[in-house]
Parts: structure tokens; sequence; C-alpha cells
């Protein structure tokens, strides 16, 4: 039985990072993830990582920038450390071999990005999340003798000891259908967000809430769940992410009169407001029939306007996006875009060393995770930071906390109750729903009321189909009866996460009755610091979440009113 | 892992709904029972990928189809099959297109396992095994140059955006599923694992760029085991053109570092060159006992050469009796007219006079770039369409 200082499940930025650190401290590190760490959904992320590396910058004016961009709701200690810390941290990913691009100085070159009052963002061409990620993985490669991989693990239940402690995790090897309990000192949430809640989104089919389903199950505080971020330029064609950097490096957002119309939501900003406000801006623009396109279900992201020299060496991914995926040649004719979903600002709630309240021994970081430095809204450029810092100080401080330990004792019995479990829905009857069209009725209802607008009707509506749905996914049935790469199986166990998540969103979302950051509620149109300037905490209480509320926490600046 | 599939895709935007078969090659190993063929028809407008197809069958007809996919935009490098047996991406393929190069006389769209790994499941295959054992060979990390400095290090800004084609790869693991040289000889390193190579050689931050290069160069497994065919750029669907990359490590090794390496590869491109440029057409007769023997007449006559000349003797043989070749062409260079010769020559001129050695990168130079004004010598931009494509200046020069 694998038995670590520290367990990471995992394996995207926070994942890997989390564990480059640990191992570092002198623990023994174990990762584990149910894809190969490359195939993390990190690598999806395209534009940069912001750092106030430039020395006219401030890690202050990227504090306030962010603090601004979560419309007050995120957490400022948090955000004074990830800011802080990310000059050297991006320094390190630099020292490590990450390409990062350069001036002409031969310095790093840093782009312009969402809401942000200066060129911060530092990146690889539009693959800056897949570069670091490769580059993360080649330590890994490097440091085999201290991390052990787990890669194609497919984790099941988090273990507790008798007094809650979190002590380790039960887990399925994808590849020959073992289960097998993993014991740890510590354990590490690092896996990621629960997109596919929303049909479409711009996330992997792997992002299924998993950590965050995991975690609350076993008591875990889930925090500020109704943020779900809605990023401005997606493909209409199919949800594709077209990244913020184009917008970063010129391109304009025009309606079908050809306007850019943004001068009337954010005309400072223009398209480089945050993401919530262009977001809502577009779906304002699409709902008052401005759109384009057959439907008019559209807007146009133009970015002829870019040098197609630039375009070729900064943006190369989205040319070959537009040409391979929508047919339209980005350098010479705008593409259309419309909001998507695209990340979970909120997440296991964790303090500023990826600590869980209430939960000893367990820690999260990342998308899975809630700081809260993104608060009701996540500006663009900051997930990739946040996976870093918050997973490197997550390994830190479980190398330390492991340091005094013994390793605990982990009884069989939650292997044996997973095993059992699994058996379980591979035997049933075929006579429920398919997984899929659970699956596909979530995605579509959340999309539909748990989106850029929200309203009462609406979201008791999404209330009730979950409710329903989580009951029809305890008869549904798979087809694969093997245990070699039973993926159909997973996914049922995936379908269950997601439903947790899903059901906490909407909870959120009807308890917060006020319009702030991603949250905007139609028949609670303004944003009220009186009532709502405090997070929404749900934990499990026998079947569903019970609310609680928590303090933000304020360090240098006061809320105030947001423009852009 | 991405266990659920999705049963239909989103709102209707381009085209109308078709159907379209998929044959899929399956393989379960619990069953112990050989690979078979399984069909489905699926329904989804054409511009749809054929991953879409295969989470489709999968996700109304038979949830066992064993698939690997996650961001389903050629970014996670999951999905690695093959399709009427071209390596690719599925989710990078359009159904249209798929059942326009079906081979099978009705439009089916054969998808199968990738090649050159063994199957673990259906459409699954064992990338540890092969890929990323390769992958570690070729010692994938940066090792830096000291000192480190306080900030970040200052170099070149072509030299990052000239990485970034390497960079690129996503593991798919598309160009070594059909390698050829990988076929015949297993030990190849191969296209993926010689790309990631050149990420750290063409990196001005790595200490190593001898020492990794020596290694590759002096590995009979190594950068001169490739033999050009294009299989690998073909392939990959990132634009990162493995091959380009291989014979990028090659002209670092033999041109930059005049490493001449025990396989004669180094001088096998050497006396491919001189060849070309002295005779306007390659003498084949002439370059086996000069890669051997060095790189003039008289190489024929070194000890080496005479010894591979004699080793060669049954395969020359048989290609006398096979009238692969004449004696006359044997002995005879090709002839060819003068004033053909004089381009020929011109081309070297050209490019030797070149002060840098203009390497072509898609990072750099897009697909259509207008030409440089008054730069007469400026390169072909490579054809529109036809990513990953690059003109390369003479692969052994």
């Amino acid at each position: 039985m694998p038995a670590h200082d520290v367990l990471i499940i995992g394996a995207g930025l926070a994942g890997q990072r989390a564990a480059l650190a640990a191992a570092e401290a002198g623990a023994t590190v174990a990762i584990l993830s149910k894809v190969h760490p490359v195939r993390s959904h990190s690598v999806a992320a395209a534009g940069g990582i912001n750092a106030a590396i430039n020395p006219a910058d401030d890690w202050r004016s990227h504090a306030y920038d962010t603090v601004k961009g979560s419309d007050f709701l995120g957490d400022q200690d948090a955000i004074e450390v990830m800011c802080s810390e990310a000059p050297e941290e991006v320094l390190h990913l630099e020292h490590i071999g990450v390409t990062f691009h350069r001036n002409e100085t031969g310095h790093l070159d840093l782009r312009a990005f969402g809401g942000a009052s200066m060129k911060r963002t530092a990146y690889v061409a539009d693959i800056t999340g897949q570069a670091i990620l490769h580059v993360l993985y080649e330590q890994l490669m490097k440091h085999h003798e201290t991390v052990d991989r787990y890669e194609e693990w497919f984790v099941t239940s988090l273990v507790q000891s008798e007094d809650g402690t979190c002590i380790g995790a039960v887990a399925r090897d994808i590849r020959t259908g073992t289960m097998e309990n993993f014991t740890a000192k510590n354990v590490i949430l690092a896996s990621g967000g629960a997109g596919q809640c929303f049909k479409p989104t711009t996330n992997g089919l792997i992002c299924t809430g998993d950590g965050i389903a995991q975690a609350y199950r076993i008591g875990a505080p889930l925090m500020d769940m109704e943020m779900i971020q809605y990023h401005p330029t997606t493909l209409v064609e199919n949800g594709f992410l077209i990244t913020e950097g184009a917008r970063g490096e010129g391109a304009h957002l025009l309606n079908a009169a050809g306007e850019r119309f943004m001068e009337k939501y954010a005309p400072n900003k223009m398209e480089l407001a945050s993401r919530d406000v262009v977001s809502r801006a577009e779906q304002t623009e699409i709902n008052e029939g401005r759109g384009v396109g057959v439907n008019g279900e559209g807007i146009y992201l133009d970015i002829t306007v870019v040098p197609k020299k630039r375009v070729h060496e900064a943006l190369r991914e989205i040319v070959n996006i537009g040409k391979d995926f929508a047919g339209v040649d980005i350098t010479a004719e705008p593409i259309m875009i419309r909001p998507g979903q695209h990340y979970i600002m909120g997440g296991v709630k964790t303090d500023i060393w990826g600590r869980v309240p209430g939960v000893e021994g367990l820690y999260a970081a990342g998308e899975v995770a809630c700081v809260s430095v993104h608060g009701g809204n996540r500006l663009g450029a900051n997930s990739l930071l946040d996976t870093l810092i918050f997973g490197r100080r997550a390994g830190e401080d479980a190398a330390k906390r492991a340091a005094g330990m013994t390793m605990p004792e982990v009884p069989d019995s939650r292997l044996n109750e997973d095993v059992a479990e699994i058996d379980s829905i591979i035997a049933r009857e075929k006579t429920g729903r398919r997984i899929s069209e659970i699956k596909d009725e979530l995605g579509t209802e959340l999309n539909q009321h748990v989106a850029v607008f929200r309203e009462e009707e609406g979201l008791q509506q999404s209330r009730e189909v979950v409710k329903r749905l989580k009951e029809e996914a305890k008869t549904a049935y798979i087809d694969d009866r093997g245990t070699v790469f039973n993926q159909d199986v997973l996914g049922a166990i995936e379908l269950g996460y997601m439903l947790d998540c899903a059901e906490c969103i909407v909870e959120a979302a009807i308890e917060r009755k006020e319009s702030r950051g991603a949250q905007f509620r139609t028949d609670y149109p303004e944003r009220n610091d009186e009532e709502w300037l405090k997070h929404i905490d749900l934990t499990l209480n026998g079947d569903g979440p019970t609310v609680s509320y928590s303090e933000v926490t304020f360090t240098q600046w006061q809320p105030e009113e947001r423009k852009y | 892992m991405a266990a659920i599939a999705d049963s239909d895709q989103g709102p209707e935007t381009k085209g109308a709904m078709q159907e379209f078969t998929l044959r899929i090659r399956r393989f379960n190993p619990e069953t112990g029972e050989a690979p078979y063929w399984d069909e489905h028809t699926i329904e989804l407008e054409p511009h749809r990928s054929v991953l879409e197809g295969l989470l489709q069958a999968k996700g109304r007809f038979d949830g066992s189809i064993g698939i690997r996919c996650s961001c389903k935009a050629a970014i996670c490098g999951s999905c690695g099959v093959r399709i009427n047996g071209q390596p690719g991406l599925a989710c990078h393929t359009h159904l249209d297109k798929a059942a326009a190069s079906s081979q099978t006389g009705d439009g089916v769209i054969v998808v199968e396992p990738m090649g050159n790994m063994p199957v673990i499941k259906d459409l699954i295959v064992d990338m540890d095994a092969v890929h990323w054992k390769k992958i570690a060979r070729v010692t994938p990390w940066l090792i830096n140059k000291e000192p480190v400095p306080e900030r970040e290090y200052v170099v070149d800004r072509e030299s990052m955006v000239d990485v970034t084609q390497a960079m690129a790869c996503i593991q798919c693991g598309a160009c070594v599923s059909d390698c050829l040289s990988m076929e015949v000889d297993p030990s190849f390193i191969g296209p993926a694992a010689l790309a990631k190579a050149y990420r750290f050689v063409g990196d001005p931050r790595d200490d190593q760029q001898f020492e990794r290069l020596k290694d590759l160069a002096e590995d009979p497994a190594g950068i001169y085991d490739c033999t050009h065919c294009f299989k690998c750029i073909e392939a990959c669907p990132k634009g990162v053109a493995p091959m380009n990359q291989i014979m990028r490590l090659r002209r670092r090794a033999g041109n930059d570092h005049g490493i001449v390496d025990r396989n004669n590869g180094a001088r096998h491109e050497s006396a491919f060159g001189t060849l070309v440029k002295q005779g306007g057409l390659l003498h084949e007769a002439e370059l086996l006992p000069r890669s051997y023997g060095g790189d003039s007449w008289f190489g024929k006559f070194a000890p080496p050469a005479g010894l591979e000349l004699i080793d060669s003797l049954p395969v020359i043989t048989r290609a006398l009796l096979r009238r692969k070749v004449t004696p006359k062409a044997a002995l005879f260079p090709h002839k060819l007219a003068k004033a053909d010769l004089q381009n020929v020559q011109r081309i070297f001129e050209a490019i030797e006079e070149k002060e840098d050695r203009h390497e072509l990168n898609l990072y750099i130079t897009g697909y259509d770039e207008e030409p440089a004004a008054g730069g007469e010598h400026s390169q072909a931009a490579p054809e529109q369409g036809q990513p990953g494509i690059e003109p390369e200046d003479s692969p052994t020069r």
C-alpha cells in the first residue's frame, strides 16, 4: 500500500508545483492523476501569467486590479500574497526552462490583459499554460526519484480518520481496475474545476469537479460557488476558447452595426475591461438584437487590426483554431464569438497556505480551491498564477506538517465500500437513463439559467432539475462491464461529482440576492455591500448543502464603485 | 479521462446534420479474443470532428468504446488515433473530410489505434512503453547555464520564438505512430523525443548543447537514424515538423559543432552535398565510399570505405542483378546540361554566401508573410494550408 508524506491529487499546474515544492522541502511525495499529467486542463490556458515584473510596476497595483476585478469579494490578504510573490514565481519558472517570449532587449516581454492597469502578463505565444505545464513535467521527470507518479489513477474517495483528519485516498488504477488505499500524512487536492457541469464550456471533458465534490463529501466547506466565469470570447461554432491575448494584442469587439460597443459599457478599458463586464456587454448586445450571425447570437472579434506578423508569432494557436474549427482566417476576417462558461471562482475553502478549515491534513490549490483571490470575478492570466503560488505554498506547508508526524493507519473500510459501489454500478440493470443523457441535460440546464444573467425563477427551476437528475443518476446504467480502462464506470462516478457541484452552484446563486462580479441577478441588479459583502459557504448536511457566511478580509482597499 | 461522452453537440450553426459511419477497431484484452471491427452510424454536422462522432457513438450506443480525450480542441494531445490509415488527432479531423478520404469505397471512416505502440484497449495505446520512454532518453529538462541570474536570463528575442515551435508539441504521439524508421528500428529515439531535444539544444539557457548533440549524434538510434520520409511532418497536428527539428539538430551537430560521429552521419551528409554541388545530381556509387572514407575522391581508398564496400557486396550484387543499377551508372556520374548545372551551383552559392543560416519557423514567418521589401533572397513562404510543411534547405547539406 503506497504511503507518502504528501499525496497530491491532480497533476496540472497546481499539483505539479505542489509536488516539486514538497519534494524540495524533503517530503516523500506521490502525485496521482486520472490523466497523464500533460493532458491536465492547465494545458489549455493560453494567454499568460500576471506578475509585476516591470520595474515601473508595483505588486500593489496588480493586487488592486485583482481586488477590483473580484468586485471586492476577494480576500485581500490572499491577494497580497499572490501578487507580491508573483514576480519571484515567474522568474523561478523562467529559470527551470519556460520559454517566455522576450522583448527587443532580451528581457521578459509583457502583454496587455483584461482588467490590468498596465502590461504585466508574461507569455509563451498563446500556449503559455502548455509551455509551463510541460516544463513542470520535465522537472517531475528530472526528480523522478523523489516524486512518485501515479498516472491514470482515479480517486473515488478521500479517507478520514475517526477524528475527521484526512489521511489518504482510495483510487483506482484505470489501466488495470485495481483499487488501492493511498496513505498520506497530508492530501493536497489539485484536481481542477467543474466546467463540465455546463454545456458548452471551454473546459475539457476531464473537468468534472472531482476534488470539489470529494472534499465536500467529507465535510469541507465550499465557498463562492455561485461565481462562475463566462469568458467573453468563445467560438460560436463549438464553445472553444479564443484567448484574451487577442484583445490584449489589440483586437476589437464589434456588433452587427460594426460598432465597438464596449464604448458604452467600459469607455476607459474598452475590450480590456474585466471579463464579467465584457461578457455582460456582449450578452446585452445579443439580447437586444445587435448580435451577428444567422440567429444573431454572436459578436465579431476582429483580429485583423493586429499586424499579421504579430498574430503569427503571438497568437498562432488561435490562427489554427479559427482555420480548423470555424473555417475562418482570423488574419483576414473577423470571427464570431460569444460568452461561454470558462472558470469557477469558487471551490474548496482554504487559507493562504492552502489548508482547508475544519479538515486537518487536507489542502487544496488551483481551480479546485477558493482562497479566495478571485472573489466575484477572476482576471485573465491570474489563474496560472493562482495555481502556482498556492500550489507551491500548499506543498511547502504540507511538507512541514508531515515532518513531525507518524504515518497514519488507514483502515480498509472506505476501500471496501468503494469497491462495492463500483461493482454495483457495473451490475446495474439497463432500465434507467444513460449517463450521457443526464450529463447533457445538466449542462444545458445550467447554461440556460445559471449563466451571464440569472433570476430567481430560472434558478429555482435549475434547483429542481438538479434534484431530479441526482435521483436519476442513482439508477443510470453503463455498458462497460470490464476492468481495463472502464471509462464508463468512472463516468458514472464523475456524474455524481458534477451533480454535487451543480447543486452547490445553484444553491449559492439562489442565496446571493444581489449582483456582484459574475453573479448578475436581473431581479437584484445592484451590488449591495451592506448585506452581501460576504462569502457564501456551503457544507454538506445530510443530502444537501447548508448555507453559512464568512467575512471578506480587507487590508488596504475599501469597496468603491467599479468602473472600467 | 473523458469518461462521459456527449450525445449531442450544442446549437446547430453550420450545415445540416448528416449521417456518418465509423468503423472502429476494437480490442478488449480481457476476453482473449482478437481485435475486431465495430460499426456505428452517427449523426452530426459535417464540420464536427471525428472525436465528436466517436463520443456520440460512445454516449448513445456503446459506453465501452475506449478512447482517451479531454479538450476536444487539439491542445491536450490525448486523442491520437489513425483515421483512414493516417495518424492524427480525432478532434482535429472533420467528419466530412474524413469521409472524403475514406478508402473503403463507401465513405466509411475507419478509426484505429496509433501504430508503433502496444494497444491497451480499443483506441488506447501504451504511450509509456514507447513514447515517454523515448522522451526520457533525451535528458528532457533544462541544464542551466551557470551562474543562474538573479532575474531572467537575457537572451535573444528570436531564440525564444524559435524554440516555441518545438515547445508547441503536445505529446500526442501521432508522429511516433507512423515513423518508418522506428518501425524498422524500434530503438530509434524518434521524431517526438528528438524534437524535444531540439527544444533544449536551441535554448540559449542550456549549458550542455554540445554534450546533448554529441550524445544524439553518436547514438546509432539518434539523429542520423532518421530517413527523411516526412511522415512525422505530415502527421503532426501542431506544425512542430519533427523531422525539421531533427535536421536542425544535425546542422548544429555537424556544421556548428563539427561533431563527426561514429555512425558516419555527418560525413554522409557532407558527401551528399559535395556530390550534388559538383555534378548537379547525386552520384550514388560515390556516396557510400565517401560517407565511410571521407568526403573526397580519395575517400574510397580509405580502409573503412573498403570494409563497408565488402560488407555491401551482396546488396550491390543483388542491385546489379535486378537492374537497380547498371555498371555504367555506378562508375560514371549523371550528366547534367551545363546551364542546369550552373543553376544548381548558384543555389549553393546563394545559400553559402549568407552569414546566418536561414531556419524557417512558422512562429517567425507565418504562412503568408508578404515578401520583405527588396529581399530577393527571402525564402518563399510555405504553401498555405499545409501547416508544418516548410521547405527545408537540402536536408543533407
